[in-house]
């Protein structure tokens, strides 16, 4: 089993992908700078705190993504080792 | 603000204090197997599926300490306060990383608790040990600041007494409640908290909808709020001689904000009752769909933070901070809707109160007891000890928060988290990989624990000599930070130089009882149980 994996890329575009989602909050969250002000307001809301609770959703949009990407990707794996080791993922 | 008892809030507290005792007792009911496991007991015979899960994470990792202490930072201070709605969406993809791994192999090994994996895995009972030691020390007081939740609701319905009443008198509105509490837990294990979860998260987010959109009605808008609360933080501050707080924070903060969110965040699951919620799960889908909707909470928490605001433009003048919330209902609700406010804490204190208490017997009986003093403990025996120390657990939180001062309880518990920081090495480390050598994971620790708890105790602040707060000087950068963030770095930094040393050296190393496959297995694959264990001790192969 282990040539299984010589055989499949451990980085493929899709996996990238998944870790870009999952990255960008702490990028957006950490860098405090960029959003540390009080305008524009939102419904009277100061820039900071609605800026930041707009990336709940955002985050989480972005974790489904991160999620369903990983699922297919696990899906092709799946199904292209046991077409070609049947049964050679189990002990 | 003690002039006298609310009748109507506590009557509508009383009822639903009593309806989920009616309920943590008829939970033992749920889902019940016939078989006396820890896996039973401790954690709900790892049978929950996406919903309760839900329920019981956001329970337990949204305190009612979280309900009063947020909106209290934020009365007090301002912006910086605000640093846990970052630190609350970082947390999701993070763990979306590592917790479906430490399922799996949990699953496929019966490890009850973090410890049980750290000892698999690296082969060291020290190692092991020195984990367990931490989770339970930093959960301690944050049981403790549960009841000083409910101590605020209960002082601000009228009914937690003067400084001049007899203490007995003062205190038993908490002693009934906690005795209520531990006999529940100690009768129903996970699932009485699982099942109370339900009303606690709905009742909170009824009282959240409704405040969030009544209270700005009744102070004329957001507008009149922020300006409000800006002229209040823009006043000096007698002790500081600097202004109260500001309304977005200034450049020499800004890396305290977000050090604070980042070790906040990496630190929330390595908690041991984070963890033992987790494992209450049935498979490891479970775990990653969670990750997806458990962010509705944060949503929540940014909204609840908002309140502090709504405190100071409301005019809630209060010395303790902590009783600004709890002030700000009374004044402003109908009192029986006030009453289903405090029903929301109250019970938002009892459930992870109850998972808290779970979790650290849990590491007791399976990382102290059974490795050290009885190995040949039976799964009857571990869940016999476990609810008993679960007790024990409770009764010291209750003598510590009546003993001592409120502001021990958050000394420690701000303690707490730059010590269990200090456990991610080893715990996330070991799960995607074997480099770090045992001894240096060990030394990492006990350096990150001095380095911490040093660092913490020299923070003095106007109130206080010691323990003033979480961040200074990091070393080297020169800029404010979070305290446990630092530690942490350093940690690494041993553990990995060590690790070097100690490769070199050809020290021995343990024995590792996982595979790579175990870290990926799912329910229904061979050797993991689909949903009922046999047993906890070895089981798995």
């Amino acid at each position: 089993m282990s040539d299984e994996e010589t055989r499949e890329p451990v980085v493929t575009p899709v996996r990238v992908a998944i870790a870009l989602c999952l990255i960008a909050p702490f990028v957006a969250m950490l860098w405090v700078g960029s959003y540390a002000k009080v305008d524009p307001a939102f419904i009277g809301i100061p820039f900071f705190y609605w800026y930041q609770m707009l990336w709940v959703p955002l985050s989480a949009a972005l974790t489904v993504t991160a999620y369903k990407l990983w699922q297919r990707d696990q899906r092709g794996r799946a199904g292209s080792s046991s077409a070609s080791a049947k049964g050679g993922a189990s002990e | 603000m003690k002039d006298g008892v609310n009748g109507v809030a506590l009557a509508v507290f009383i009822f639903f204090f009593l309806a989920v005792t009616v309920m943590g007792f008829l939970a033992a009911r749920w889902r019940k197997a016939e078989n006396d496991s820890l896996d039973e007991w401790g954690l709900g015979g790892r049978s929950f599926g996406t919903w309760v899960t839900w329920f019981l994470l956001g329970g337990d990792l949204y305190t009612a300490y979280t309900f009063v202490a947020v909106p209290a930072a934020i009365y007090a201070a301002g912006a910086a306060g605000f640093f846990a709605v970052p630190y609350t969406i970082l947390v999701y993809p993070l763990i979306f990383t590592f917790l479906p791994r430490l399922w799996s192999v949990s699953h496929k090994h019966g490890y009850v608790t973090t410890s049980d994996f750290v000892r698999g895995r690296f082969g060291s009972k020290g190692l092991s040990l020195a984990v367990a030691v931490t989770g339970i020390l930093a959960t301690m007081p944050y049981i403790a600041l549960q009841l000083v939740g409910i101590q605020a609701v209960l002082d601000v319905m009228g009914v937690g007494g003067g400084e001049d009443t007899n203490w007995f008198v003062k205190d038993l509105p908490l002693l009934i409640a906690f005795g209520v509490l531990a006999a529940y837990t100690y009768s129903s294990g996970l699932r009485a908290p699982a099942l109370i979860a339900f009303v606690k998260d709905t009742l909170i987010y009824i009282v959240i909808a409704v405040a969030i959109i009544y209270i700005p009605i009744k102070l004329g808008g957001f507008d009149d709020i922020f300006a409000k609360a800006g002229e209040a933080f823009s006043q000096t501050n007698p002790a500081t001689g600097k202004p109260r707080g500001a309304l977005a924070p200034a450049e020499p903060g800004q890396w305290t904000y977000a050090t604070l969110a980042l070790g906040s965040a990496l630190a929330l699951f390595m908690y041991p009752h984070s963890i033992t919620a987790t494992l209450s799960s049935r498979s490891r889908e479970v775990i990653r769909r969670n990750t997806t909707i458990l962010p509705l909470y944060s949503l929540m928490l940014g909204l609840l933070a908002l309140l502090g605001f709504m405190a100071i433009a409301a005019g809630v003048k209060v010395t303790n901070g902590q009783l600004a919330i709890p002030q700000l209902f009374e004044d402003m609700f109908p009192s029986w809707f006030a009453g289903v406010a405090f029903a929301a804490i109250g019970i938002g204190a009892l459930v992870p109160a109850a998972i808290m208490s779970i979790a650290a017997a849990n590491l007791f009986t399976r990382n102290i007891y059974k490795d050290f003093i009885k190995p040949d403990a039976t799964p009857a025996q571990e869940t016999k000890v476990s609810k008993l120390v679960s007790l024990l657990v409770k009764v010291g939180a209750l003598v510590f928060v009546l003993t001592m001062d409120k502001t021990v309880a958050i000394n420690f518990q701000l303690l707490g988290g730059i010590w269990i920081l200090q456990t991610f090495p080893a715990l996330v480390g070991g799960l995607f990989t074997r480099w770090f050598h045992r001894w240096a994971l060990l030394a990492g620790w006990a350096v990150g624990m001095v380095y911490g708890t040093f660092a913490a105790y020299g923070v003095a602040s106007p109130t206080q000599k010691h323990f003033g707060g979480s961040s200074k000087e990091i070393p080297g950068i020169g800029e404010i930070g979070y305290i446990g963030l630092t530690a942490f770095v350093i940690n690494v930094v041993v553990t990995v130089v060590l690790t070097f040393v100690l490769r070199a050296a050809k020290a021995p190393d343990g024995i590792d009882e996982t595979k790579p496959e175990d870290y990926t297995a799912d329910a229904g694959d061979p050797g993991v149980a689909v949903e009922l264990p046999p047993a906890t001790a070895g089981a798995g192969h």
